[in-house]
């Protein structure tokens, strides 16, 4: 089992994600879900599993500004109160790296890239199934985000992480 | 400034590695050689500031004066990232600037060994056990290469490859001719921890590390130390002529840290804190990009040097690419950049390396860089970025005599 890396990608998880299954509510979110006989977890809070996955900001509701950790208060204007905002599954690869040399149980090569999603939100995560040529990965190209399984703990619970996957 | 600060002392250890000798070694050589050329004694500083990262809850300030002189004076063990030698320096400044010291000495100092280029994050990772939510961002595993790359190599070429896109003229042969300018440069530099000139088609084809950086784009983990005496101006009126001959003003000492922009959630900002930290210096030393006869800049890697032409202004908005097309920042261009063979060659032990390029100006403008010798020097600027981020900027002008 290799924890990252495209090699590490189930191309069939972001599939999967559309199966009707038991889904379990944590913090009003979903974000464990059962699979039949697999219980998933998404690998970090702000992705929402469930039908649609998706990923979920803190919004400042007073200035707007979005972050994904957990909030004391604003970066941008210092008050103290967010609300949860839904993030579109579509934007643009705002810059990106092919990662060559990692620690041993990361396959390589892999695209590391910084995408601006369509409405608001920038995150970093992996360039899937765009290859590892330069030539020919765009600058400003679109993408759609998926999801992908990126490992499974001893009592088989599995961590679905995301990426994005050229438009 | 209307009190300004001089500095009156620097030396800086050969970047290498030192696996018989440790921190405080190094330390104690640049301190002892700091005092020397500034003709004082540890008896001489009211204040003491050490800048190392990795051992910055170890009291290395306490540990240096046991081996250098204990004199019971304030010691600050400073710690910023990459901007940990230029903090240190500044708190040494401040000391001065609130009256509390008339003379103070800073220390950088970093004793990294063979760590690997990526660390500590470059190892084995353990195989996870049961998944359970940690974290500010409710983590089940480690993420990188899962959710993207957070480490340094990567996270500089993403920051070089957004520059690219948006600006034409700007790619992988650019980002090389960066590389191939510095290796060149560290020829000159006995100091440097490597000193070996590459071609651009051999930088071009070294091991990819994180495209566009190669290896030979990427700078090496080391160790090392350097070292500044200052002083206040009404102290330096009483010193030595040769002294006060040798003294090389700070006309500017700024630290920025990084204000709020929405792309953080992607990846650190490393231009707007430069920009900004770059803007309020030419302010406060009362000169231009123009003006400046050297430049050494933050090139940890070669992606992030091009971009610090810009943010320092050193290049029309827009321009990193011509710049370097044009070999403006080559030693015999239009703004030399980086004639010590910058972090790429030079080396960057983390904690010396802000005070090493203070160092490097300082020598450069008091005419005692040997063969590398910008001639006539008179001003100069030195650049680092810490990720995280903290940015430290500082102008130097020779003595006006």
């Amino acid at each position: 089992m290799l924890y990252g890396g495209v090699s590490g990608a189930d191309p069939t998880a972001g599939g999967a994600a559309k199966h009707d299954t038991d889904v379990t509510h944590v913090n009003g979110r979903t974000n464990v879900r059962q699979m039949g006989e697999t219980k998933q977890m998404s690998v970090v809070d702000y992705l929402v599993l469930g039908d649609e996955p998706h990923l979920e900001a803190n919004a400042c509701t007073s200035c707007g500004a979005l972050f994904f950790d957990r909030r004391n208060a604003c970066a941008k204007c210092g008050k103290q109160s967010f609300e949860k905002r839904a993030l579109s599954n579509s934007g643009i690869v705002r810059s990106y790296t092919i990662i060559h040399r990692a620690a041993p149980n990361v396959a390589v090569p892999y695209v590391s890239s910084v995408i601006e999603l369509d409405g608001g939100g920038v995150v970093k995560g992996n360039l899937l199934e765009a290859g590892s040529d330069p030539e020919k990965i765009e600058l400003g190209m679109k993408v759609k985000m998926t999801t992908f399984g990126c490992g499974v703990d001893e009592e088989g619970t599995e961590a679905v992480a995301f990426g994005f996957v050229p438009a | 400034m209307a009190d300004n600060i001089w500095i009156i002392g620097a030396t800086m250890t050969k970047f290498g590695r030192y696996p018989d000798k440790d921190s405080v070694d190094l330390a104690s050589e640049t301190a002892l050689g700091a005092l020397a050329d500034a003709g004082a004694t540890i008896g001489d500083m009211q204040s003491l500031s050490v800048g190392c990262l990795l051992e910055a809850s170890n009291m290395l300030g306490q540990h240096l004066q046991k081996q250098i002189g204990q004199t019971g004076i304030p010691v600050f063990n400073v710690a910023n990232a990459c901007a940990t030698g230029a903090t240190a320096v500044r708190t040494a400044m401040l000391s001065i600037k609130a009256g509390e010291a008339d003379m103070a000495l800073a220390v950088g100092v970093e004793q990294m060994g063979k760590m690997g280029l990526l660390g500590p994050a470059g190892r084995e990772r353990a195989k996870p056990t049961g998944f359970e939510r940690s974290g500010r961002y409710g983590t089940v595993m480690p993420v990188e290469g899962v959710l993207g790359t957070q480490l340094m190599p990567g996270v500089f070429a993403q920051a070089g490859m957004e520059y690219a896109s948006h600006h034409d003229g700007v790619g992988f042969e650019q980002f090389a001719k960066v590389a191939e300018k510095n290796h060149a440069h560290s020829t000159l530099n006995p100091l440097a921890q490597y000193q070996k000139a590459f071609s651009l088609e051999e930088v071009m084809g070294a091991t990819m590390i994180a495209y566009p950086n190669t290896l030979l784009m990427c700078c090496p983990t080391g160790d090392g130390s350097a070292a500044v005496v200052l002083c206040s101006d009404k102290k330096l009126k009483t010193l030595d002529p040769d002294v006060r001959r040798r003294a090389v003003k700070i006309s500017a000492s700024v630290l920025t840290s990084d204000p709020y922009v929405e792309s953080d959630t992607g990846q650190p900002d490393v231009s707007t804190l430069t920009k900004q930290a770059a803007k309020t210096a030419y302010e406060q030393a009362g000169v231009g990009p123009a003006d400046l006869d050297l430049v050494e800049l933050h090139d940890c890697f070669a992606t992030a040097e091009l971009i610090h032409y810009e943010n320092l202004s050193l290049c029309e908005p827009g321009g990193a690419g011509d710049f370097i097309d044009r070999r403006g920042p080559w030693r015999d261009g239009q703004t030399p950049v980086n004639v010590s063979g910058g972090l790429i060659s030079k080396g960057h032990p983390i904690g010396a390396t802000g005070v090493a390029n203070l160092y490097e100006v300082a020598t450069h403008l008091r005419g005692e860089a040997g063969d590398r010798q910008i001639e006539g020097a008179k001003v100069g600027l030195t650049h680092v970025i810490g990720l995280g981020s903290a940015c430290a900027v500082h102008i130097l002008e020779k003595a006006a005599s």
